[in-house]
């Protein structure tokens, strides 16, 4: 009888990239159903135009490089870059400044350097921060989160919808009416006043420890998160880094001087950290590969996160703070290069 | 005095994968009838092919040899039945490289006639050294499927002080379950063959290894050591993880010790042997039968009743697969060996060696998916029980970079195929491996050769130069002389050349 041949081994793959990446996807699901609640359906336009962008993105490059698109984007991954982009952003964000994050993500940051995984930088983080640079103004319109005790105005479908596609609110309303400063604004802010932490977060909207809305999107994230860890698709290593970086100089700081240093709850849950921890860093294009790499890259991050918001002009710092490990990440993965079986220890050191 | 105690090392990575045993240990073990002909490879182990003692024509007896070891790993052939050869030619095979090897085709005449020449007696009146050459003519190798010649690592062995036997009852790979049968129905054979190892190898620490999901087994060898009151042979559970029962995966697991990059388990004072080879050292030893038959399990969704059968070395898969109920509808794949490092072989003419531990038949393989650009992920680097970084590896050799190949340890590779599984890309990085590895061995031979050549080379300039040299003095010399024998001479030499050369001219 005749058969077939085939290359060892003969047993089916265990997992694919489309479903990592809709596992990452679902796992946001929640922090973005918290998110809409909280900040109100812009989210939900913003994701919608960096998906439409990044995938289109995605899309023309891998027709221009001569690949067939519908392979590549059906793995997902610009989607994750479009989600992740969307959850940095305000939820009150003109168009034409998600397209340009999401398209340079997709575009430059990812294609141009060689399509998935041959990226170095983060396509989200590389998005996000030149909007930050290009459109200042435009990404810090965070309205006001939904919470019964403080009276804010709040804009409906219609009008958050009108914004994401004019850019400009009703007649009757201002900016100053329907957004606030974020939790980690209202605190670099008081900070360079000279108020102290215990004054600033008088203020209503630094909630119970990391903002009104931020620690509870947090929390919805964390969850995602760990159910990411458990099931398989990230690994403990960059997201207990990004805590140890961020956490414990925070700690640090704060035994030092409390009046003038947030604690460590607030630095985890107000802005992205958490986010960061879970859904950004852990990226693994990006990332260092190496299980001590990781760690080390995770810890770089999360210092970088705590050193930006602490001495920097930035009031966040996660996107800085990851592109900037990106970098670090060869040097990274080569100084940590695990010990070889059988290999004595002098050979893993020259070379 | 108290106990000694022993460290149970831990594996790096490794998979818990789908064991699919079950359905090929319920019933015992079936003897394959005697079937019309045995193809006998000359190349069963790992060293030089044996060379045939036998002509076409002759008659062979069951245990007789018919083709003697050559070289430093050889091992020796034994006719599995008797018979007459018929012919001595290449046939198909299952193998690494190539398809086709010379065999010895034996003519089966049904009476199973034994070679009456074996008499052994009781070993544990021969020296240690005698007891080495004997295993040498059962030609035993390594069952697991290394196929290593037994006689030849035990005296390695010898030489370098090894204080362990471990037996390796760790058939971690899915499917297989020959050694787990043998274990049940033959636990007496195994404890006897490792008692014969500790003889031959003069040591005194045997551990008897086997994975926690094989009760039966460890019951009936915890029944037959008890029986013996042997207290140098400790039994041993590891848990289930693939590969745990590779060589050196095992001497880190049992004995906590790395063997050494390049280097063997004897090296860090172990040796490794398969159960099922300890059964064959059992039987060669003490009931006077060579390596001519083994246990081969016949599994996989293309058989009707998977099964373990005891089959004679040179029986054609076919008439094994027949023991197994036939083929199920029509399979695609035959696969000799397990699912992760087995060898697909396009014909089932091919015969079961001592190497054959499985027989897997497979109506289909899960399609592996479109590979992608690896997203270093890094989960294969996690499963590698080496410790490797399969995705900088598999970056490397596409590069062919050999120095970063080395550097990252594609050699240290053991091909077990954990990383393959684990890839969200789907990367085929086993054989990515395969192929770099042989591409590593083609430079290394390229770079002897022009060694070689440089060194010829070499040879002759310093040949021409010495030579030249000899020209030179020769020539001096007679100059000297000339001038010491003063201007009239000099001038009679010219005078003679001048009209040696006239004469060349009018010539």
């Amino acid at each position: 009888m005749r058969f077939e041949q085939r290359e060892a081994p003969y047993w089916a793959p265990q997992t694919d990239v489309a479903s990592l990446m809709l596992h990452v996807l679902a796992a946001l699901v929640p922090a973005a159903l918290a998110h809409v609640w909280y900040f109100g359906p812009g989210f939900i336009f913003n994701l919608l135009v960096a998906g439409i962008f990044a995938v289109a993105g995605e899309a023309f490059m891998l027709w221009a490089r001569g690949r067939r698109p519908e392979v590549a984007i059906a793995d997902y991954s610009a989607l994750v870059t479009a989600a992740l982009l969307a959850f940095a952003l305000p939820s009150l964000t003109p168009w034409w400044v998600t397209a340009t994050g999401a398209l340079f993500g997709v575009v430059v940051a990812k294609h141009l350097y060689g399509g998935l995984g041959f990226n170095i930088f983060n396509p989200a983080m590389a998005g996000y921060v030149v909007i930050l640079v290009a459109f200042p103004t435009h990404l810090n319109l965070w309205v006001a989160p939904r919470m019964g005790d403080i009276d804010y105005q709040h804009l409906t479908i219609v009008q958050t919808l009108a914004f994401t596609l004019t850019g400009n609110l009703p007649e009757v309303l201002g900016f100053d009416a329907i957004s606030r400063a974020t939790p980690l604004d209202v605190m670099k802010t008081g900070l360079n006043n000279m108020a102290t932490v215990i004054e600033i977060r008088a203020n209503p909207i630094m909630g119970t420890f990391g903002g009104r809305g931020w620690e509870w999107i947090g929390n919805f994230v964390a969850i995602g998160g760990f159910w990411l860890l458990i099931k398989k698709v990230i690994r403990w290593q960059i997201p207990v880094g990004v805590g140890i970086g961020l956490l414990a100089p925070a700690m640090v700081m704060y035994l030092v001087d409390p009046s003038t240093n947030p604690g460590p709850g607030f630095h985890l849950f107000a802005g992205h950290a958490i986010l960061c921890a879970f859904f950004i860093a852990t990226d693994p294009v990006s990332a260092a590969t190496s299980t001590k790499g990781r760690l080390i890259y995770g810890v770089g991050i999360g210092f970088l996160i705590y050193s930006i918001r602490t001495w920097g002009s930035y009031a966040d710092g996660v996107a800085f703070a990851v592109l900037i490990m990106n970098m670090a990440v060869p040097a990274i993965d080569y100084l940590t290069r695990p010990h070889i079986v059988g290999h004595r220890e002098e050979s893993d050191a020259d070379g | 005095m108290t106990a000694p105690t022993y460290d149970l090392g831990k594996l790096h990575g490794g998979l818990r994968l789908d064991a699919h045993k079950k359905e090929s240990t319920v019933s015992p073990i079936v003897q394959v009838p005697l079937p019309s002909q045995l193809i006998l490879p000359i190349e069963q182990h790992v060293g030089e092919p044996a060379q045939p003692s036998v002509d076409i024509g002759d008659r062979v007896l069951k245990g007789q040899l018919i083709a003697e070891p050559d070289g430093e790993l050889g091992a020796p052939v034994h006719a599995s039945s008797s018979g007459t050869v018929i012919a001595i030619e290449r046939w198909p095979v299952a193998r690494r490289f190539g398809d086709k090897a010379p065999c010895i085709v034996i003519q089966c005449d049904g009476e199973d006639e034994a070679f009456p020449g074996w008499h052994h007696g009781d070993y544990r009146e021969l020296l240690p050294a005698d007891l080495l050459l004997r295993i040498l003519d059962g030609g035993i190798v390594g069952l697991g499927g290394a196929v290593f010649p037994t006689a030849q690592k035990l005296m390695q062995a010898r030489t370098l002080e090894v204080e362990y036997l471990i037996l390796n009852g760790v058939e971690c790979e899915p499917y297989i379950s020959c050694d787990d049968v043998l274990m049940r129905e033959n636990a007496r054979d195994i404890v006897s063959g490792a008692q014969v190892l500790m003889h031959a190898l003069q040591v005194d620490v045997c551990f008897l290894v086997v994975e926690s999901d094989k009760p039966e087994a460890i019951q009936r060898l915890g029944e037959a050591l008890a029986e013996a009151d042997d207290p140098r042979i400790v039994l041993k559970q590891v848990p289930t993880i693939y590969p745990s029962g590779g060589e050196d995966q095992l001497v880190q697991l049992v004995a906590n010790r790395e063997v050494p990059s390049g280097g063997l388990p004897t090296d860090v004072g172990c040796i490794v042997q398969n159960v099922g080879t300890a059964a064959a050292v059992h039987n060669w030893i003490v009931n006077d039968e060579p390596l001519i038959s083994r246990v081969t399990t016949v599994t996989g969704d293309g058989v009707n009743s998977p099964v373990n059968v005891r089959a004679r070395i040179g029986t054609t898969v076919e008439d094994v697969v027949r023991c197994a109920g036939g083929y199920k509808g029509d399979p695609r794949y035959l696969i000799i060996g397990g699912p992760m490092t087995g060898k697909s072989v396009t014909t089932d003419e091919v015969p079961i060696v001592k190497a054959s531990n499985c027989i897997l038949v497979m109506s289909d393989l899960p399609s592996a998916g479109r590979e992608l650009p690896c997203i270093r992920c890094g989960d294969c680097a996690a499963v590698c029980p080496v410790q490797l970084l399969p995705q900088q590896l598999v970056w490397y050799a596409s590069a062919d970079n050999e120095q970063k190949l080395r550097e990252f340890g594609l050699t240290d590779c053991i091909e077990c195929g954990c990383c393959d599984l684990v890839c969200p890309s789907h990367i085929p990085l086993t054989a990515n491996f395969r192929i770099a590895k042989g591409r590593i061995r083609e430079l290394a031979d390229e770079k002897a050769r022009a060694e070689r050549a440089r060194q010829r080379f070499e040879a002759r300039n310093q040949r021409i130069q010495h030579e030249q040299r000899e020209r030179d003095a020769e020539l001096a010399r007679q100059k000297a002389s000339a001038r010491a024998a003063g201007p009239d001479a000099i001038a009679e030499i010219l005078a003679r050349k001048r009209e040696q050369q006239r004469k060349d001219q009018s010539e």
